[in-house]
């Protein structure tokens, strides 16, 4: 039989507030544990909510950003259950009035068409805190720091079909709020979780599956790989004749498999009930006007500037506008560098594999995008090759410095001297008998090709500096009068 | 001594008759010596106490007395304080050293106030006799035999007792006015929102409210004038100014419009009380006003909303003790639910544990529509009946319970008995409007309570027209037999 997969996704976005979405405590990340945690966030006895309007802002821009309708009434209720991270035994959130209501996202499905996903709904809401299994000798410990976090989740409707799909519409999301500056985007740091339902049925019906949920999941590859094998495991399973059961469940990327963590019969009754401490949040026309005014250039409308303005090819501008501080730092290089498939070409190939290798956001690149586009105007003004940028780019990455100082002090300048260029080749040439007499037995169109021995030899005994296009020119010269 | 007013005490400070410190030492030693009687105090912060009175000596000795500089006061054990025990009266918490202050707690302290120390209550303010503590019930000085009433009944019976000229409670549906009509003393929930709720464990969010308890509107007025004013801690307090509540005091009553609830006044009332009643009512017609019958016609709903409302709240608020981080931890759990279950199930009196459950079922899925939003409904329609009536009359009255203080153990074993004993206070929480109890006469010994309810944020005029009875009677002056001072 044929399936349909149906997938919807839940986001939690940790917004960037410095303090917490109820208290006055810091969210920075990576503090001793239970150092960020205030009397209001320890629930201790008396202790009362204040409400962050920073969080209320961050949310009314997401739901700008994504077409939706803001809801000018947002009510905070009582989500009530007992967990040791949950210090109040209750979570604050919201339900029947979520300040975001529905609205939509395009993204690009595998054979390159737009797919549309609704978005359900969004609400603000505190995070847990953490409990913490090992180093304990067989006891639990408690990290609260996490406990207040402001956190939008972002409900889409079951509009994925495909586990990439589910990623690119996540990617999206990270895209969105990451260039609106609400989160920092962090997914190692669990600064966006991912909860996908995931549901098959037989092609063509209408009805849908029972659903599984899939808890917690923090990386794009394993949203693909989490819902490819939850969809594996589901198909074998009816097809072998049995029933999926509606359960939420864990992805183990290690094993690569899910397994089920609790079903709907265990699940609580969580007794959700408008939160008696909090006003209802009321809000007008020109509270979201003035937000909507603030709104930076979103990553789709600077995909399609940067295929625009930039000449860039779909692919490359999809990946530079996905990011905020990348496409900032592009747009900084091309205008240092006046050139913009030269500066895409280095910040999508050397300087991204130096921050993938050294495990580096682009925000904190030791090369600034002004030390780049130095170094790429002495490729265009052919101070130095493009294979010497390379060098100067490594020393800059480890020890800083602008290229000119480099280039400077590592004696690195291109020769373009063509008497001095001349003088090489002709020693080059003239040590190399048995490549010259292969030259000129060869068929004239194959030579070209040839070229590339005398080239190296003469990069070897310049230590690179030699402009290229005038060593290939001389060499051609040289050898082809050779030839006749 | 004893028998002073606050205001009056505050004049002798100010005269230079006594210290505070001579003052705090006089109040210390009473309660050492009588409180066995009443069983009024959890905790006594003698050391506290001796030295805020000597920074209050030197305070008003350098010139810079506060309105309340110098003068003793006692809170009820619900609200925070700073390395002091704070028990809210429960084994939950009997561990709980607050490492800070409430912002009345706080407010009060900065107005020059001495703290005796942390009064008795109901346990976790639920009950309406005192006798849910687990530190034991709360005896009325008017008669050992009976309760105080509650929750706020430590606080009552010290002010009756005389073992403090002041003190702090907190009302939910009656706990300040009851006790106060039961004890024979003067006590005021204000509108809710107008004193911050940061730092009172929390009953039910939407329906407590702090206030003074004292022996005259007066003293009340002034205690209130320290605790009063927008809390930016608390997002459900009033953003509004604060005022000099003894300012009105002496305003003449002449022209105040009383409506008298016919309801108020069905066959359930005690016929004493109704007699004290009607002749505090005739008091206030000799000093000007004049008198109508009104209707509140919702009234007998109010106690099955308010028994959905306040434990719904409460199942929620009192999640939060859970042995995990403070309080009771029970021993040796042998995994989380086991630590859940004892803790709670160990932790919590029985009633506390009964609201507990009523409420977290009433909010349980396939409920909540039945129970918990019906009740709200029932919530607007109540205090819709009060906006029409402040429409047509100043201020409402009749009685604050229906009954004088009962015998202890009368009504502990049918909590439904006991829950009619709110039937006249806890309207005015549902409402979240301001209501005063003062003593208007006596009945088979016993003090009864005149509730006087007013428009939101009328505290002023509450206290206004309590003090000018107050001027014409001396109900308040009334001390128990047995109490010497």
């Amino acid at each position: 039989m044929e399936w349909e997969v149906v997938i919807g996704l839940e986001i939690h976005v940790q917004l960037s507030t410095k303090t917490k979405i109820f208290s006055g405590a810091s969210t920075a990340f990576g503090a001793e544990p239970n150092t960020q945690a205030c009397a209001v966030d320890l629930a201790l006895p008396g202790t009362l909510p204040v409400f962050n309007e920073n969080a209320l802002r961050m949310a009314v821009m997401f739901g700008l950003a994504v077409n939706s309708e803001i809801g000018k009434r947002s009510v905070f209720e009582r989500k009530n259950y007992f967990y040791p991270d949950l210090p109040k035994g209750y979570q604050t959130t919201q339900l029947a009035e979520p300040i975001v209501g529905p609205g939509f996202i395009d993204i690009e499905t595998d054979d390159g068409a737009q797919r549309r996903v609704r978005i359900h709904h969004a609400h603000l809401e505190e995070d847990a805190g953490k409990s913490l299994h090992e180093d304990f000798h067989g006891m639990s410990g408690i990290d609260l720091n996490r406990a207040g976090t402001p956190l939008v989740e972002i409900v889409s409707e079951p509009d994925m079909r495909t586990s990439k799909e589910a990623a690119a519409y996540a990617r999206k999301i990270h895209a969105i709020v990451t260039t609106l500056g609400i989160c920092d985007g962090n997914m190692a740091e669990g600064s966006m979780r991912c909860d996908c339902n995931v549901s098959i049925r037989p092609k063509g019906q209408e009805e849908l599956g029972t659903r599984t949920e899939l808890k917690n999941i923090n990386s794009f590859r394993f949203i693909e790989r989490a819902i490819d094998t939850e969809v594996a495991r589901q198909i074998d399973l009816i097809e072998d004749g049995g029933r999926v059961v509606q359960e939420t469940r864990l992805y183990d990327p290690d094993k690569n498999e899910t397994r089920s963590m609790r079903s709907k019969e265990e699940a609580n009754d969580y007794r959700y009930f408008p939160c008696p401490d909090l006003l209802p949040v009321i809000i007008d026309d020109s509270y979201i006007d003035a937000i909507r005014e603030t709104l930076p250039e979103l990553p789709d409308a600077r995909r399609e500037r940067f295929i625009s303005e930039y000449s860039l090819s779909e692919y490359d501008a999809g990946v530079l506008s996905a990011y905020r501080p990348q496409a900032d730092y592009y747009e900084q290089v091309v205008k240092l560098s006046g050139d913009t498939k030269l500066a895409a070409n280095w910040v999508m190939g050397e300087l991204a594999k130096f921050l993938n290798q050294n495990d580096t956001d682009i925000k904190d690149s030791p090369v600034s995008a002004e030390q780049l586009g130095g170094l790429l105007v002495r490729i265009k003004d052919n101070t130095i090759s493009g294979n010497i940028a390379k060098k100067v780019f490594e020393l800059m990455w480890s020890k800083g410095g602008s290229a000119d100082e480099i280039i400077e002090a590592e004696g690195l300048k291109q020769v373009t001297d063509t008497g001095a260029i001349e003088k090489i080749v002709d020693e080059v040439i003239a040590s190399a008998d048995k490549q010259v007499e292969q030259y000129k037995a060869a068929e004239p169109d194959k030579r070209g090709k040839m070229i590339g021995f005398f080239m190296g030899q003469v990069m070897k005994a310049t230590g690179g500096k030699a402009n290229p296009g005038a060593v290939t020119g001389i060499l051609k010269q040289k050898l082809d009068a050779l030839c006749d | 001594m004893f028998e002073l007013t606050l205001a009056e005490l505050a004049r002798g400070l100010d005269n230079g008759d006594f210290s505070s410190t001579e003052l705090t030492q006089a109040y210390l030693q009473r309660i050492k010596s009588l409180d066995g009687q009443y069983n009024a105090f959890i905790t006594v912060t003698e050391e506290q106490a001796l030295a805020q009175a000597k920074a209050a000596d030197e305070a008003r000795a350098a010139g810079k007395a506060g309105a309340l500089c110098g003068l003793p006061i006692a809170h009820k054990d619900l609200f925070c304080t700073q390395d002091v025990r704070t028990s809210s009266a429960s084994k939950m918490l009997d561990n709980f050293i607050s490492p800070y202050d409430a912002t009345i707690v706080s407010r009060l302290k900065n107005a020059g106030s001495v703290m005796l120390g942390k009064l008795n209550m109901d346990e976790f303010a639920m009950g309406s006799s005192n006798e849910s503590s687990f530190y034991g019930a709360v005896r009325n000085p008017w008669d050992t035999d009976r309760v105080p009433g509650g929750s706020s009944g430590g606080s009552a019976a010290a002010v009756a007792a005389r073992l403090t000229p002041a003190a702090t409670g907190s009302d939910t549906g009656g706990s300040i006015r009851q006790p106060a009509a039961l004890c024979g003393v003067t006590g005021i929930k204000p509108t809710y929102g107008r004193v911050s709720r940061y730092g009172m464990i929390a009953f039910a969010s939407s329906l407590d409210q702090a206030g003074p308890m004292a022996q005259t509107a007066e003293d009340c007025a002034m205690t209130l004038n320290a605790m009063a004013g927008f809390d930016p801690l608390d997002s459900t307090s009033a953003e509004r100014d604060t005022e000099d509540y003894t300012s009105a005091l002496n305003q003449p009553l002449a022209g105040l419009k009383i409506g008298l609830p016919k309801e108020y006044f069905s066959a359930a009332l005690d016929s004493g009380v109704a007699e004290q009643v009607r002749n505090a009512v005739a008091e206030f017609e000799k000093l000007g006003a004049t008198v109508k019958e009104v209707s509140l016609p919702n009234t007998e709903l109010c106690i099955p909303a308010y028994y959905i409302l306040a434990p719904a709240e409460a199942s929620s608020n009192l999640s939060r003790f859970d042995g995990v981080r403070y309080g009771y931890r029970c021993d040796n759990p042998v995994d989380l639910e086991d630590l859940y279950k004892r803790s709670r199930g160990e932790g919590f009196g029985t009633e506390v544990k009964r609201r507990i459950m009523v409420g977290a079922y009433a909010l349980s899925a396939g409920y909540y529509d039945a129970y918990y939003r019906k009740a709200q409904q029932i919530r607007r329609m109540i205090q819709q009946d009060f906006v029409n009536v402040l429409n047509d009359v100043d201020v409402i009255m009749g009685p604050t319970t229906p009954h004088p203080a009962f015998k202890l153990g009368e009504k502990s074993s049918d909590p439904v008995s006991m829950y009619m004993e709110d039937i006249f206070t806890l309207s005015l929480n549902l409402a979240g409007l301001p209501g005063i109890s003062i003593p208007c006469g006596q009945t088979q010994g016993l003090p009864v309570g005149l509730q006087i309810i007013g428009n939101y944020f009328a505290e002023s005029k509450l206290l206004n027209v309590a003090h000018q009875f107050q001027q014409a009677t001396d109900w308040h002056k009334q001390i128990p037999a047995g109490v010497e001072v």
